[in-house]
């Protein structure tokens, strides 16, 4: 999909002397096949620690430990893509799981509950989008302010009470695979969630549109795209994903309590920058978000086995976002430390006089 | 909202209406005016339905408890008026409350000085690391303090393994910090409240403070303006781990009981609320550390208000969240007829 954007370009613009040698496209790539080496090597490491690492129980259980996370992840990298960030996203799972235990203890149907959850998760959603596109506020902000409204709604549906009383039939997911027997349920929604949200990113002209405006949102809406409308789209696309996200969660805990999902946002966010999307916006792929799913699960997963303590998987994650954020700017870093040091030794004497305040 | 606006259209010229004019503007020019006000309102209405409320047992509660949040608001302040944000302050703060107060259990008799230090210097080098990265990297800070926060909370949970420190290695010096009162006062918010000052001090009056504005208003201008940006932005993370860690070390005194959890799951964020609350920018450039500190005696008021109120706990956290989004709506609000007002006096004025 991207070697496609670099053809048309250099067909239709006449390159100048060395600008095919590094196009944007191929430093994006760079990132992201070095993060399936690390998918890979983490393969190794953890068939070389457990022989039970490759077998199909556990990969279902990695798909069934990080899918909620995959899923919500894939919306906000359109998100991050478009320049925005949305850290309400665990609320709002949180939300619908308390609200779905509610309802459900309220003997409402579960068939009535689906669309009750999806359309408060789609208001949510929308109140995210319209405070920050209609009222131009920061989304860092608004999103931080709604992490704790809709939690506290949560809180509210659901005060102390734990419901358990789900029927099997729904609480399986957790239990059983689709198709096959390895595939977790939220897994199989995570892959057929990555293919929609991959065509509609890389192959249509709303997902061309999401670059341009990440890249710059006011180029964009003198391009005639209509920026406040996409991006509201968005956020209630995601506070749609992140209600399901939510009913997955509670029936494959089979409990529904008011901290469900509680602190997930950071770790999608995460997923999402370790797989090479930009925070700034404009750049990033959903293959790149693939892997970052693949190697954070891999990680935890792989952690699992051993006797490492698993919750300390939080190092290795931590260190692979330093280096994602790092080594695409290692060209830039490196020169700028030669020209500090040659400075330094040029204007050694200078140096007093800089010494102020 | 309307007087900001009233002002300029009045004829010009007579000293008394510049007189006026000029203390309506101070007054809304104050930014914290705004969250003063929702807290008197809010401390008012509580007091009148439920007595109690200002009572000073009560006071003290929300003093003592809101004290390391208002800390740990400042430095989030100085880093975020560079226009940049610091995540990993939880884990800082769980890792400096563990390692400090379990020294209490591995050094009998060690001075409680000692301990402060030692949390200090704990929040210092993560700081530090922090602002290597985010000032000579030049990577976004959103991400570098992610990625630290992950890391810090993995040494965490490796250091504590499966161990806590208990009240009963605690000396009762240490455990009585939050309860010493000067004249019905908590020691530890007059305290804090000194730090709060010290710092707001520096952001006003002391060119590396002001510095720290212009280089969130706009960094390639604080730049080329002279201003040693990496410096500053270096220094802000630094301060703001050191306070942290020092956050820690109370946070050990008042709770007692430390293992992984210390700081709770969301403590960056309510404190990251609490500042834009208090009426600084998430985009750096504005807004005060005494701001900040209301911000986060507001959040805390709120919560014990509500408990005072009958109102069952489980309400606090959609309230607080409302709130923020008010806060951030009206400021934005203000901020842009304040400038629309400016900008139609300018013209008249000629200047």
């Amino acid at each position: 999909m991207e070697p496609d954007q670099d053809t048309s370009l250099a067909a239709t613009v006449d390159p100048p002397p060395g600008w095919r040698s590094r196009p944007a496209a191929h430093h994006l790539m760079r990132w992201e096949s070095g993060l399936a080496v690390v998918v890979v090597a983490i393969g190794i490491l953890g068939v070389s620690t457990s022989p039970q690492f490759l077998t199909g129980g556990n990969m279902f259980n990695l798909g069934l430990q990080s899918g909620e996370i995959a899923i919500m992840a894939l919306p906000m990298t359109l998100i991050i893509i478009s320049g925005e960030i949305d850290l309400s996203v665990a609320s709002i799972m949180g939300m619908s799981s308390a609200l779905l235990g509610y309802l459900w203890n309220e003997h409402w149907s579960m068939l009535v509950i689906f669309v009750v959850i999806i359309a408060v998760g789609a208001a949510a959603g929308a109140i995210n989008g319209l405070l920050i596109t209609r009222l131009g506020l920061p989304s860092l902000a608004v999103t931080i302010g709604t992490l704790g409204l809709y939690r506290g709604v949560a809180n509210i549906i659901l005060g102390p009470n734990t419901i358990s009383n789900f029927p099997t039939a729904y609480t399986n997911v957790g239990v059983n695979g689709v198709i096959s027997p390895d595939l977790s349920f939220s897994a199989a929604v995570f892959i057929v969630l990555a293919v929609i949200f991959g065509v509609v990113l890389h192959f249509t002209p709303a997902g061309r549109s999401i670059y341009a405006m990440g890249a710059s949102p006011e180029a964009a809406t003198f391009a005639g795209i209509r920026v406040k409308r996409i991006k509201t789209m968005l956020f209630i696309v995601s506070g749609v994903i992140c209600a399901v996200a939510g009913a997955l969660l509670t029936f494959r805990l089979s409990t529904a309590v008011n901290s469900n999902g509680l602190g997930l946002e950071l770790d999608v966010v995460a997923v999402v920058l370790l797989g090479g999307v930009s925070i700034f916006g404009g750049k990033g792929t959903i293959v790149g978000v693939v892997l970052g799913v693949l190697a954070f699960a891999g990680i935890q997963n792989a952690l699992l086995l051993t006797s490492f303590n698993q919750e300390a998987a939080s190092i290795p994650v931590g260190g692979l976002l330093l280096v994602s954020v790092f080594v695409p700017n290692m060209a830039a870093l490196t020169a700028r430390l030669r020209a500090a040091l040659a400075r330094r030794g040029r204007a050694a004497p200078s140096a007093i006089g800089s010494g102020h305040d | 909202m309307s007087t900001i606006l009233a002002p300029p259209r009045e004829p010009s010229g007579a000293p008394a209406d510049v007189g006026s004019r000029r203390l309506t503007e101070r007054v809304f020019r104050v930014r914290e005016s705004g969250i003063i006000a929702v807290l008197a309102l809010f401390v008012l209405v509580t007091a009148l339905i439920q007595p109690r409320f200002v009572s000073s047992s009560n006071i003290q509660f929300i003093l003592v408890n809101t004290a390391v949040y208002a800390l740990v608001a400042l430095g989030e302040t100085m880093v975020i008026l560079t226009r940049n944000v610091d995540l990993s302050v939880q884990s800082v703060l769980a890792l400096s409350a563990y390692l400090s107060a379990g020294l209490f259990g591995h050094a009998h008799g060690i001075p409680i000085p000692v301990v402060f230090l030692v949390g200090l210097g704990i929040g210092l080098a993560f700081g530090m690391a922090n602002g290597l990265m985010v000032a000579l990297g030049r990577v976004p800070s959103l991400v570098v303090t992610l990625a630290t926060l992950y890391i810090i909370q993995g040494i965490d949970i490796l250091v504590v393994g499966g161990n806590e420190v208990v009240a009963s290695s605690l000396p009762a010096g240490f455990v009585a910090i939050p309860n010493v009162t000067i004249l019905g006062i908590p020691w530890l918010a007059i305290a804090v409240a000194a730090v709060i000052g010290a710092g707001a001090y520096y952001l006003r009056s002391y060119r590396s403070g002001r510095e720290l504005y212009a280089i969130g208003s706009n960094p390639e201008g604080a730049q080329l303006a002279g201003i040693p940006v990496a410096k500053r932005v270096f220094t802000s993370f630094t301060l703001c781990g050191g306070i942290a860690g020092i956050g820690g070390v109370l946070w050990a005194a008042q709770y007692q009981t430390i293992n992984t959890s210390a700081g709770g799951t969301n403590f960056s964020l309510i404190v990251i609320a609490s500042v834009v609350v208090g009426g600084v920018a998430i985009f750096g450039g504005s807004g005060s550390a005494v701001g900040a500190a209301i911000g986060a005696l507001l959040l805390g008021t709120i919560n014990v208000a509500l408990d005072v109120l009958g109102i069952s706990d489980f309400w606090d956290q959609a309230i607080a969240g409302f709130l923020l989004l008010l806060a951030i709506t009206l400021d934005r609000g203000i901020s842009v007829r304040l400038a629309a007002a400016l900008r139609k006096r300018s013209v008249r004025d000629g200047t």
